[in-house]
């Protein structure tokens, strides 16, 4: 592709080339740029759309999943008319609609140990807008044994964090995270909501990082760390420095080679059956329909948080929510069959790991929640 | 009276509230009122030796307290501390 701008572009791009700091040799850069967003969900919509507005020249998608209605609250690359459809076709084709003279590349796989450094290494940034711990420190690592500059953002509810992790010039993800936490202690967005609002302004952050990083203009998050709270409205700024002890990028670095990141942070990252407490453990919705129908009916156990049962609930379940369920074992009768669920199954599979921990036996896990239910069982159930 | 934030996944652990005035000369102090009058959320930030837990980060206004003298990071009055959470929604 020849980085010559032609007339069409030059009209499509004349508010940039009137800002001396783009002008029309930024553009040019930006032309015979690239950039990887790993993930087309809330980060990675705000991200992709203004990165192939703005002219990229080459833009790589990386996702495995499909389009579903409950992504459309705040995923705004996809449409109502793309549900059902991947999200790396449904998104280039808004991108090439957008801007049909930058180049779209799609992958559609989950981005592992396996696959990251050959899609990463053609591309100039990456864009962390992944949703799970594995493929976050999967990101970091490729960015820092491939000499990349990592654009990052997070969200969790009303919070935000947003940064440029280079770790040739400044700190790395490591450096702050030597570790994740504990599995179960920070809940996704699928399972603790997110206004959809939020990944809006921090994807938006990622998407003007990464147009700095490719111009070399202005001074990109390197070595700081932005923090939002959409509620109070406060943005916060605090230094990040090297750490002496990274295993990554630290003068006694261990991690050479990437490794087996689902196994480094105790969780599956993306592509497995997150409704499943495991094998022998599940029941499914309907297997629970005929079981509730027999003569000795199991004890409904749901770990949802109480305003969740104002969408839907079954009846004559016990609800204990999965942050007080430790406190509250003494209520159950451990003796007693008990399934446990919540809104997915994810909630419930820790909550059985607990319980069994705590000496239940008789305990099995909704497979799939009760949105399971809902689509299998009582279709009169809204599911969300 | 320094101040302790607190981050949204934390905010469970202390009733809903975001911001916590605690006493104490040093950060291991201000985390003792802290953890003294809110129990439930001690074992989300402290070792059982009583050291930060790994994922967990404390800044002193800008600074990340690991790098000044850790726990032992002296505070004023009109200190504020930051908790910053690991978070991966995207």
């Amino acid at each position: 592709m020849s980085t010559e701008l032609s007339h069409d572009e030059i009209l499509r791009y004349s508010r940039h080339l009137l800002i001396p700091e783009v002008g029309l040799d930024g553009q040019k850069k930006l032309k015979a740029s690239s950039a990887l967003v790993i993930g087309t969900g809330g980060l990675g919509s705000p991200v992709a759309l203004y990165l192939a507005a703005a002219g990229i020249g080459r833009i790589g998608l990386v996702d495995f999943d499909v389009v579903d209605e409950s992504n459309l609250q705040r995923q705004v690359i996809h449409g109502t008319a793309t549900v059902g459809r991947l999200k790396v076709e449904s998104a280039k084709a808004r991108l090439q609609d957008l801007n049909p003279d930058i180049r779209v590349e799609i992958y559609n796989e989950p981005f592992t140990s396996e696959n990251a450094f050959r899609i990463a290494e053609n591309y100039d940034v990456l864009i962390d807008g992944t949703d799970n711990f594995p493929t976050r420190y999967l990101s970091n690592d490729v960015c820092v044994l491939l000499g990349k500059p990592n654009i990052y953002g997070s969200i969790f509810r009303f919070d935000g964090q947003a940064s440029v992790f280079d770790a040739r010039v400044g700190p790395c993800y490591r450096c702050l995270f030597p570790e994740p936490p504990p599995p179960g202690l920070v809940p996704s967005c699928a399972e603790g909501g997110v206004l959809g609002v939020l990944p809006g302004t921090i994807g938006t952050i990622q998407a003007t990082e990464a147009l700095k990083v490719l111009l070399g203009i202005g001074t990109p998050l390197v070595g700081k760390l932005l923090l939002y709270n959409a509620l109070d409205m406060t943005f916060d700024f605090v230094n990040l420095r090297k750490n002496p002890k990274c295993r990554i990028c630290g003068p006694d670095a261990d991690i050479k080679e990437l490794i087996d990141y689902e196994e480094f942070c105790g969780v599956p990252g993306s592509g497995h059956d997150e409704g499943s407490a495991g094998e022998g453990w599940d029941i499914d919705a309907p297997q629970l329909a005929s079981l509730l129908q027999g003569s000795s009916a199991p004890l409904l156990l749901d770990v949802r948080e109480p305003h969740e049962l104002e969408i839907s609930w079954l009846p004559n379940a016990t609800n204990i929510p999965l942050g007080a369920l430790a406190a509250r074992l003494s209520e159950l009768d451990s003796a007693r069959e008990m399934v446990v669920f919540c809104k997915a199954g994810t909630r419930s599979a820790r909550a059985l790991e607990l319980l069994v921990s705590a000496g239940f036996k008789k305990v099995k896990n909704l497979h799939g929640g009760i949105n399971a239910w809902a689509r299998s069982v009582d279709t009169s159930l809204p599911i969300y | 009276m320094t101040t302790i934030r607190i981050p949204t996944p934390l905010r469970g652990y202390t009733g809903g509230q975001s911001e916590i005035p605690v006493t104490g000369e040093t950060v291991a102090q201000a985390l003792a009122d802290l953890t003294a009058r809110y129990p439930a959320i001690k074992p989300h930030l402290l070792q059982d030796d009583g050291e930060l837990r790994p994922f967990v980060n404390l800044f002193k206004g800008e600074e990340n307290v690991n790098d000044l003298q850790g726990l032992e990071t002296s505070l004023t009055e009109t200190d504020k501390l930051l908790l910053i959470p690991s978070i991966a929604g995207g």
